[in-house]
């Protein structure tokens, strides 16, 4: 990952400034404005998890390339609880703060690469990719 | 003499001597390249002007890869050259055969320089091939590249003309899909559609798939949230030719389709969309259904 | 109070600002919920034309404030989606329930007076 972006995540404020700094990413990438939205939205639900459930963190950002395509990866990281059941929590609807539950499922759905990886006391990260179209 | 005992030193030494020599002979060398390039009938095309300025430039940037060891020249003036849109008023045969054209040039000029040492023959082609060989890699690359450029932007192009949202009236969008779709295509279908609800106000969507032969669960589902996204914008939209093969497929996959709102076809559709809006079914909506048909 | 609210004849209007605050949405929904109440307003019009995104935290609110406003008495209407912002609340899975979405201010105060006149039914 090249020009990696740090962007710490310690309050909702911290939410909107790496949205921001993501679509600004998006744009150099030349991504569509309905890619940028989709990717702005993706980050928002990960900045989000880390307010309400580890309380502080990270949002990485960066691009990537493999042999023939261009893309964006994010890399939202913290030190917080962890996730006990990831199976149960990536289920559309499940949540434990009587949220929509659909923050970690949805952002599957909208990127084209998604992994986490999670620890009961340990804490959580969550890698999402994002190629530009042809 | 044998690669072993020839140090690094004197192959420094003899790429120095080749570029000093290409430096010298870069008046008479060009000439000759230019000359060769015409009898071939590779120029074609190009004004002398041009074809003085680019020979110019390439004759000097091989002789600098070939100093410097590194491809980055070549590759930013095979970049600059795409950028103008030279690449793309030229054949493969022209731009490729350029090339090996000048390497036979360069190569020619050498023999004639060692034909008396053959070991000094042997090691400067030992410098001079590979740097050769590396210019047409760069250059066929960016050809390449350029060409994929091209034919992806005619993909656009016949993308975007292959599905036209049509507006019947104020209010009342058409959208005809015709062929089979993947999922990036029904996404691309689905953002234009949204974009085209915006632009014209339009309260009411009416989307025919007569024209498409297989409908899976995948697309079933974009079909799904391509209403949804529509109604969150404040339009309905109403599906229309769903043929017998494709509704029992929806119904056997178990596609929930109660969102759904279909109508057997496009004229129905339109009425219906008509009734919605508040219209009397007239005669605009049969005339485009009719003409749709045909 | 950052997202103003506007008075027009029996309706109120909620202008959302860019990104607003947590904050910001929770007093907008006090705010509504008793101005519904004190102005004894028929509708609201909740403008969102303005926000560049709107993910599960403000789908959920929009959602909260929107049934607040029924159970005041009011009819609720979310008017101003964006084009991209539909298309990804649908692909991340949001939806806005059963409330009720128009293009714009305009045709979200047309179909207040619509249902307003002529009942549910005809909507
Ligand atoms: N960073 C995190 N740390 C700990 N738990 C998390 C984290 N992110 C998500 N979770 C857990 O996964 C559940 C599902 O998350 P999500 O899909 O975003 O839905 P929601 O946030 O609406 O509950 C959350 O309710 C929470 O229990
Ligand atoms: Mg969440």
């Amino acid at each position: 990952m090249s020009e990696e972006t740090r962007i710490l995540i310690r309050s909702e404020y911290d939410i909107v400034t790496a949205r921001q700094q993501v679509r600004e990413l998006c744009m150099t990438l030349h991504f569509s404005s309905g890619e940028q939205t989709l990717v702005a939205t993706c980050v928002s639900e990960l900045a989000r998890n880390i307010v309400e459930y580890a309380g502080s963190g990270e949002i990485i950002t960066g691009l990537t390339r493999n042999t023939d395509e261009e893309g964006i990866v994010i890399i939202a990281e913290d030190k917080g609880p962890g996730i006990p059941n990831i199976e149960l929590a990536m289920k559309d609807g499940y949540s434990t703060s009587k949220g929509l539950g659909l923050g970690l499922p949805g952002s599957k759905r909208i990127m084209d690469e998604f992994a986490i990886v999670s620890k009961t006391g340990k804490g959580t990260t969550v890698t999402v990719k994002k190629w530009k179209k042809p | 003499m044998d690669k072993g005992r020839r140090g690094k030193g004197n192959t420094e030494g003899l790429r120095q001597e080749l570029v000093t020599h290409f430096r010298g002979e870069r008046n008479s060398l060009r000439r000759e390249w230019v000359h060769q390039m015409t009898a071939k009938r590779l120029l074609e095309g190009m004004t002398p002007q041009e074809t003085e300025a680019e020979a110019a430039t390439i004759y000097d940037t091989c002789v600098e890869c070939l100093e410097t060891a590194h491809y980055d020249s070549a590759e930013a003036y095979a970049k600059k050259m795409a950028e103008r849109g030279v690449l793309r008023g030229m054949t493969s045969e022209q731009i490729l055969g350029g090339m090996l054209t000048l390497r036979d040039v360069y190569g020619r000029s050498l023999f004639g320089k060692y034909h008396t040492d053959m070991a000094r023959l042997a090691a400067a082609l030992d410098v001079y091939e590979p740097v050769a060989n590396n210019i047409l890699a760069v250059v066929a690359m960016a050809f390449i590249r350029e060409r994929e450029n091209v034919v992806r932007q005619q993909q656009e192009a016949i993308r975007e003309l292959s599905t036209p949202v049509l507006q019947v009236r104020e209010g009342l969008l058409i959208l005809p899909i015709i062929g089979l779709i993947d999922s990036l295509r029904a996404k691309q279908l689905t953002e234009q559609l949204l974009h085209a609800i915006r632009t014209n106000r339009a309260k009411a969507v009416v989307i025919d798939i007569t024209g498409v032969p297989a409908v899976d669960s995948k697309i079933a589902n974009h079909l799904l949230q391509t209403v949804d996204a529509a109604r969150l914008m404040g339009a309905r939209v109403i599906v229309t030719g769903l043929s017998p093969d494709v509704a029992q497929a929806l119904v056997y996959i178990g596609v929930d389709l109660t969102r759904l709102k279909t109508v057997g076809d496009l004229q129905g559709g339109i009425e219906e969309a008509d009734k919605f809006l508040g219209y009397k079914v007239d005669m605009v909506g049969s005339t485009i259904a009719a003409a749709m048909k045909g | 109070m950052s997202i103003p609210i506007l008075r027009q004849g029996s309706y109120l209007i909620a202008s959302i600002q860019s990104s607003p605050s947590d904050s910001e949405w929770r007093e907008m929904g006090q705010q509504l919920a008793e101005r519904v109440g004190k102005l004894r307003s028929r509708g609201v019009v909740v403008d969102v034309t303005v926000l560049d995104l709107i993910d599960s935290f403000a789908a959920r609110t929009l959602r909260e404030i929107a049934q607040t406003v029924k159970l005041r008495g009011a009819e609720p209407v979310i008017v101003g989606i964006q084009p991209d912002v539909a298309f990804s609340m649908v692909q991340l899975g949001l939806t806005l329930g059963d409330i009720e979405t128009e293009l714009d201010l305009e045709e979200g105060m047309a179909m207040l007076d619509a249902i307003l006149r002529d009942g549910r039914t005809n909507v």
